[in-house]
């Protein structure tokens, strides 16, 4: 709960004249209804588990949600730009494997092994880029083409299997496992990161800009902005993102992971970056409700957990959330139902 | 024998006038053509035949009987088609499932009757004789623009039109392919059809037309009979209104010339040159479609140049994107501000600083405070009516986006102005007041580029006028020697040659 309070004063601290009702519609409707949900959903697991609500497990859904997290807050920057990035997951994958085989190749020196992940996601995220701009290939095709590539790269040079081992290193078993001021290093991590995507977003001139292109790309152009350069770098900052989050991954499992635990955090980051508020055709959205949705997912989820649902329902309701959330959104716009939605 | 009447019909849009108060029969055996300026309110009036939109007063009869026009399928049922001026042909498919797209014949099963499909469009073909033009094999994709026509006539006859109407049709034909629509357009009207014919070219409308209807500014002027008129009287039908007392310019051009596009092709624009200077405002006239806006778009660097140079300043300028007539000192206003100028689901304040915000920064960070200083001083300079700077742009009257849009150029202080259709669909106030902020800023040295459309506009403002037809500059004239006539004589000029002599040098 902590976190979400953090990131988002920034966004509600705006000059304004101090009346209540100001300061509830700069939170936005999206972000109330989202702490409504939140409410909800840890009164009733409290209320059928009483160990829900204690800090260590608050803590779990916090290590949990990471991961997800990183790449939803990415996503979010993707989608404000009225693009999509599915093959987040996969660069995630092939970064983990890089760090924990890069890590074992230059005798155990982690930050070659980090090096080594970052770079790597940034040439993915430039071939998306590069693909999606001068190739004309639909955002979503192209990356879930690379979706499938990144994620057979991954298994290559892996050969399907874990790689390495690094948890005999101090700098993993920190991120793995260290403490900063009492929160785990990886939740840190995150809001690190969350907060310098918010800044970027909403008090730069790339963040505005950003949201011109998303917004409406003709008048962005006529103003002199030059979009293409604008979405290939979106796109290699979702390959550094992603790759931090690959490099988290092997952290916690200890080695270098092609696919398990990186596979389906596309969906969990579309889900959470449009049941945070971003539009999907663009222009619209914030790192603050994507993480709001991500803590309101994670809480879900370890619910379920806690409770003993089955695990695949867990699948059920991520996918029912998705389709609930663009349903609010396109109502609230007043699309009418004629023919397939823009 | 069929008849058609509007009857009283008035529409606004947001508040605008589009039509008020017409009424216009449309009788069967004769082509009407419909003429105006642009935004006089024929397309308007087509669209309401057609059901596309509903009139605030006023009834469509067909026959006697009130037509319910609430969509263009109840205008289709009624027995009205209209062909626009681009028809939509599914482009995989065959010409004969093209034509009877909606109501393919079929057999048991809804398979596809193709033998019955092939017998009906052959028959089709030959009762209109287009066998020898229209292979009903041919795939959508491969038509030429006059064969795709052809498919929108065939389906609007069909179905048993009794009105069609024409928008613009021979904009995109040959000389052979208009001599064949027009024989083709005879022979509906022998068959009794209510023919509408909407055109600018006035040499096709006295060949083909029996009746003339003039509108102007929403209202209908007069109907002459052919044989009964002539060009002269059509023109002065079309224009004649009197707004001067909207436009206070005081003309005070100075010699420095700023903006000089130098012998400039591109794909839709052949060998225009111009020259605008320091206070100086000049119009470019000419008809829809004569190149303006996509002269406009190469200036700023948006569309490709093949050929010829733009200098600012006497610098030449390398335009491969927007942003280098941006950095240049060029700032344009297009002609479709919410579609290709405004961020509607931003505040006014983001719309404002756009591009700006390269001067507002510090290390990349926006100055907020500054940001907002600066928004207030053109929200007010420009009298843009807003509750505050932080509403949403797409809440704002269209009179009110336009401003914002001006805003956004104003405060980065450009030496060249380009205003497409400034005034668009928006209220009689809001344009004055654009009027006198288009006056101040010459006085203030900007040089300004106006397209116009709207012949007082253009007049009312320009210190010279440009006019364009068909990619090409027809013609220039000193305000001195402009009047609405002269610039629809250029404007309409069929034959360059004709008008060659007045071709800037």
């Amino acid at each position: 709960m902590t976190r979400t309070t953090t990131a988002r004063e920034p966004v509600d601290a705006e000059p304004k004249d101090g009346a209540p009702r100001r300061i509830l519609t700069a939170i936005g409707p999206q972000n109330i209804s989202l702490v409504a949900a939140l409410i909800v959903v840890v009164a009733i697991f409290t209320f059928l588990n009483s160990g829900y609500l204690t800090w260590s497990n608050v803590q779990v859904i916090g290590e949990a949600a990471t991961v997800a997290g990183l790449l939803a807050v990415v996503q979010t920057v993707v989608i404000i730009c009225g693009a999509m990035d599915i093959s987040v997951g996969s660069q995630a994958g092939v970064a983990s494997v890089i760090s924990a085989m890069a890590f074992m190749s230059t005798g155990h020196n982690p930050l070659l092994g980090i090096a080594a992940a970052i770079g790597v996601g940034v040439v993915a995220g430039l071939v998306n880029g590069l693909v999606i701009v001068y190739g004309r290939v639909n955002p979503v095709i192209a990356t879930l083409a690379t979706l499938a590539a990144y994620k057979g790269i991954a298994q290559l040079i892996s050969g399907g299997r874990a790689q390495g081992f690094v948890l005999g290193d101090d700098l993993f078993i920190f991120i793995a496992r260290g403490r900063i001021a009492g929160l785990p290093v990886q939740v840190c991590i995150l809001l690190v990161v969350a907060l310098a995507i918010h800044l970027m977003l909403k008090y730069t001139d790339i963040g505005r800009n950003i949201y011109a292109i998303g917004g409406n790309d003709t008048a962005a152009r006529l103003a002199g902005i030059n979009i293409n350069k604008y979405l290939i770098a979106v796109y290699a900052l979702a390959g550094i993102i992603a790759a931090l989050a690959g490099i988290i991954l092997t952290a916690r499992t200890g080695s270098g992971q092609p696919t398990s635990g990186s596979e389906g955090l596309e969906l969990q980051s579309i889900t959470a970056a449009a049941l945070g508020g971003a539009a999907l055709k663009g222009g619209k959205g914030g790192v603050a409700g994507t993480l709001l949705a991500v803590l309101l997912l994670g809480a879900l989820n370890n619910g379920l957990n806690v409770v003993g649902v089955n695990t695949f329902w867990q699948n059920v309701a991520q996918g029912a959330l998705l389709v609930i959330a663009v349903i609010i959104q396109q109502r609230r716009t007043g699309e009418r139902a004629v023919g397939l939605p823009t | 024998m069929t008849e058609l009447r509007a009857v009283g019909i008035s529409k606004r849009f947001a508040g605008v006038r589009a039509l008020d108060d017409v009424t216009l029969d449309f009788p069967g055996g004769a082509v009407t053509a419909l003429m105006g300026e642009n935004g006089a309110g024929k397309s308007t009036l087509i669209k309401i035949i057609n059901g596309d939109h509903l009139p605030d007063r006023g009834r469509v009869v067909l026959d006697g009987a009130p037509l319910a026009l609430h969509a263009p399928a109840d205008a289709r049922r009624a027995g009205i088609r209209v062909i626009p001026q681009e028809p939509e042909i599914v482009p995989h498919v065959s010409v004969a499932e093209n034509v009877y797209i909606g109501a393919l014949p079929r057999k048991a099963g809804r398979a596809l009757d193709r033998v019955g499909l092939r017998a009906r469009v052959r028959a089709d073909l030959r009762r209109l004789g287009f066998e020898r033009v229209l292979d009903p094999d041919t795939l959508g994709s491969h038509l030429t623009p006059a064969q795709r026509q052809l498919v929108e006539i065939l389906r609007a006859l069909t179905t048993d039109a009794k009105v069609i109407a024409f928008d613009e049709p021979t904009s995109s034909l040959s000389e052979n392919e208009v001599e064949a629509l027009f024989a083709l357009i005879r022979r509906l009207r022998e068959e009794g059809l209510a023919v509408i014919y909407v055109s600018h070219r006035m040499q096709e409308i006295f060949r083909l037309a029996d009746r003339i209807a003039v509108l102007r500014d929403g209202g209908l002027v007069g109907v002459r009979d052919v044989d009964r008129t002539d060009e002269a009287e059509i023109v002065r039908m079309m224009v004649g209104r009197d707004l001067s007392d909207m436009f206070a310019r005081e003309h005070g051009a100075t010699d420095e010339v700023v903006l000089e596009v130098d012998a400039v092709t591109t794909d839709d624009v052949r060998d225009v040159s111009l020259s605008v200077r320091a206070g100086e405002v000049v119009a470019l006239a000419g008809l829809v479609g004569a190149g303006r806006s996509e002269l406009a778009g190469a200036i700023v660097g948006d569309l490709p140049i093949r050929s010829g140079q733009v200098r600012v300043g006497g610098r030449p300028v390398r335009l491969r994107q927007p942003r280098d007539a941006v950095r240049a000192g060029m700032g344009y206003a297009p002609e479709e501000r919410k579609a290709q100028a405004l961020l509607l689901e931003r505040s006014v304040r983001d719309n404002t600083s756009l591009v700006v915000l390269d001067r507002l920064r510090r290390f990349r960070f926006v100055r907020r405070a500054e940001e907002r200083r600066l928004t207030r001083e053109y929200v007010d300079r420009l009298n843009v009516r807003t509750p505050d700077i932080e509403h949403e742009v797409r809440k704002l009257s269209g009179g009110n986006q336009q401003k914002v849009v001006l805003a956004r150029w104003l405060a980065r202080r450009p030496k060249v102005l380009i205003l497409d259709e400034p005034t668009r669909g928006i209220d009689v106030g809001a344009k004055a007041e654009i009027y006198h902020l288009i006056d101040d800023l010459a006085r203030a040295g900007v040089a300004i580029l106006v397209i116009s459309s709207e012949l007082p506009e253009v007049l009312g403002l320009a210190d010279r006028i440009v006019v364009m037809q068909n990619g090409r500059v027809t013609g220039e004239l000193d305000r001195a020697d402009a009047t609405e006539e002269a610039i629809l004589e250029l404007a309409m000029a069929e034959d360059l040659s004709t008008t060659a002599q007045e071709e800037d040098q």
